[in-house]
Formats: C-alpha cells, sequence, structure tokens
C-alpha cells in the first residue's frame, strides 16, 4: 500500500473542515479502507470529540515527534470501524511543537501501512497551515457559499499554486437550497466561476450534522442523512469513482413540490 | 400622522426593489478578489490606468472618452485587458 496523504484546508475558520474530514474518513473507512486522520490544528484540537474519541487519547502528535511514544502507540483506533485510525493534535501552547518536515516524516511513516491519510488543517494561513499541507498529494478546500469564506479559499487557492500543490478541488458546504432559490445565496455556479477549481462536492446544510457530532458519529454513518449522502459521495470521489452531484431537485421546498403535483413548472 | 419624510420611503422601496443579495455578492466578490489576487488596490489600479493612458497619448490622439481598461478573469487567470479607441486623423495627401 502506499497512502495517498489529502489535506482539508479553508483559509477561514468555522466553514466545517473538521467535520468534513471525520466524515470522509468514515466514508473511506467503511469500505475496508485503511485510514488514519490526522489533527493538525495544535493547541486547539477538536478532530477527537467530532469523531467521538475524546476518551481514548493517551499519546498526541507531538509525543510522536519528541520521541515520548511510537507511531502506532498513537493511532486510537474508531469505536465502530475497524480501519479507521485518529492521531490527535496536542493541547499544548507552544505552536512551533510541530514542522513541516515533522508532518512529512510522519506522513511517510505512514504511506506503506494505510490507504488514505486525511490531514485537518487548521484555519488561517500561518504555521499550522503550511504544516497541513507540506505533505499533502492533494488538497481539498472547504468553503460555505458566503462572502468572507470564499475569499479567503480563494487566498489558500492562491497559496497553494504558488507552492504548486497539484490542483486542489472544492467542498461548498453547508448550501441551503431554498437560499439560493430565492436568489439569496451564492449557487455553487457562482462559487465555481469565482475560484476557479474543480468540484469535489457540494453539502447542503442539515441539522443531523450538529446531532451526529453532539453524539461523537459523523453523519456519513447515517443512511437517511442527506450530508451524510453527500460526504459518501466525496469519499467515492476521492476513490476515482464518477459520481453524479446531488440532485437539486430532491432539496426542493415544499412550493416546489406542490407545483409539480400541479403539473406547473 | 404625518407620512415619512421622502427620503425614508425611496430608502425602503430600495430594499425591495434593489437586486437580490445573492448577486451582490458575487459582484463584490468579483472585484475583492481582483484585488486579493493582484495585490493592487482600486487607487493603485485607477493610477496604473491613468498612466498607460498618459504614455500612449504621448504618442497617438485616443478617445478618452470611450477607453476601457479592466482586471477580467477567466478561471484562475488574471488579465488586464484595455480597450483604447484612437481618433482618426483626416490626413491630407501631397502632391
Amino acid at each position: 500500500m502506499t497512502a495517498q496523504v489529502i489535506t482539508v484546508s479553508s483559509g477561514k475558520g468555522g466553514v466545517g473542515k473538521t467535520t468534513t474530514v471525520a466524515n470522509i474518513a468514515v466514508a473511506l473507512a467503511a469500505n475496508g479502507v485503511k485510514v488514519v486522520c490526522l489533527d493538525g490544528d495544535i493547541g486547539l484540537r477538536n478532530l477527537d470529540v467530532v469523531m467521538g474519541l475524546e476518551n481514548r487519547i493517551v499519546y498526541d502528535i507531538v509525543d510522536v515527534i519528541e520521541g515520548r511514544c511510537k507511531l502506532r502507540q498513537a493511532m486510537i483506533r474508531d469505536k465502530h470501524l475497524p480501519d479507521l485510525y485518529l492521531i490527535p493534535a496536542a493541547q499544548t501552547r507552544d505552536k512551533n511543537a510541530v514542522s513541516p518536515s515533522d508532518m512529512v516524516r510522519i506522513c511517510n511513516d505512514l504511506r506503506p501501512d494505510v490507504d488514505f491519510v486525511i490531514i485537518d488543517s487548521p484555519a488561517g494561513i500561518e504555521r499550522g497551515f503550511r504544516n497541513a499541507i507540506a505533505p499533502a498529494d492533494r488538497v481539498l478546500v472547504v468553503t460555505n457559499p458566503e462572502v468572507s469564506a470564499v475569499r479567503d479559499a480563494d487566498r489558500v487557492i492562491g497559496i497553494l499554486e504558488a507552492e504548486e500543490k497539484r490542483s486542489p478541488a472544492l467542498i461548498i458546504n453547508r448550501l441551503n437550497h431554498a437560499l439560493v432559490k430565492q436568489h439569496d445565496m451564492l449557487s455553487p455556479e457562482d462559487v465555481l466561476d469565482l475560484l476557479g477549481i474543480p468540484l469535489i462536492g457540494i453539502v447542503p446544510e442539515d441539522e443531523s450534522v450538529i446531532v451526529g457530532s453532539n453524539r461523537g458519529t459523523p453523519v456519513a454513518q447515517d443512511p437517511k442523512s442527506r450530508a451524510g449522502q453527500a460526504f459518501r459521495n466525496i469519499a467515492k470521489r476521492i476513490k476515482g469513482e464518477e459520481v453524479p452531484f446531488l440532485d437539486t431537485e430532491k432539496q426542493a421546498g415544499l412550493w416546489n413540490r406542490l407545483q409539480k403535483m400541479t403539473g406547473r413548472k | 400622522m404625518e407620512p415619512p419624510p421622502k427620503n425614508d420611503r425611496e430608502e425602503i422601496m430600495g430594499w425591495f426593489g434593489s437586486k437580490r443579495s445573492a448577486e451582490s455578492a458575487k459582484e463584490r466578490l468579483q472585484l475583492v478578489l481582483i484585488h486579493d489576487r493582484t495585490d493592487l488596490t482600486p487607487t493603485e489600479l485607477t493610477s496604473l490606468k491613468d498612466e498607460i493612458l498618459e504614455v500612449i497619448s504621448r504618442h497617438i490622439d485616443i478617445d478618452s472618452n470611450a477607453v476601457q481598461i479592466a482586471v477580467e478573469h477567466d478561471g484562475r487567470q488574471q488579465r488586464l485587458v484595455a480597450d483604447i479607441p484612437l481618433r482618426s486623423v483626416v490626413r491630407r495627401r501631397t502632391g
């Protein structure tokens, strides 16, 4: 095996990076694929709670780097999925505890044994972000259809271009179809036109995501969740499968359904 | 009761009559991304345009009212596009 290292980034905080990492990882690992998640947000660790693994942490990434434990010992196995692991971030205040070359070394150690390493980048474009993209074979940029998130995504894409990180792909998270329909939210076409990179997923705004993170069970494991379906589709596209984008008609509101029932277009 | 002064009423009408917010968002982002990507402020872009026109008009007569200079984008490619109409000069034939 030679793992593909995928970094999930966004620039702006709060757009759903950590949720995206947890869900893509769960969706990938559900099919017998071996996945390791790496929390790159030193000092503000969160991937552990979103994945529901906070009570199992013994060692973290800084313990690995500083030689207090072996890489294997810092890998926490998921509660439900035997092929999914998390390497948690440290809660230290020292942001310089990790360097880009540390990240490259850890990923290279993981590569022979797993299929995917998924890195949760911190918000911002400083050290933590640089650490997170250093080992990446591929970067997924998460944005929301909203001015500040799109602007920050553009900054990140610009940096990736300058660093010659090969073709990043875009995830539009928290799309509200009702607002798009009434022209009060940027449409996926608008966002793609502005950012000019290929799309790999559109995730609808969905309350089940919050319920999932409350419970520490990412929604990609819930067959009924619309957001979960969108994350499973992204996982398939990562593996190279051709999956059509979610039919926007399915999310259409009551008014639209009524119009259809009465045969009006 | 007095009706609200005209200005307020116009403002309220403006809310309903104006374009939807998604369109404003896209237009504002288009401008801000041009400046972010080129690292040029709107003021710098204006003086760039002025200087280009000054140099050109030193050599040929241009129709300065019809000039269009703007940064356009095609995917992630930025391009400074200038459309500068020239004034036709009536040449007198000699001989």
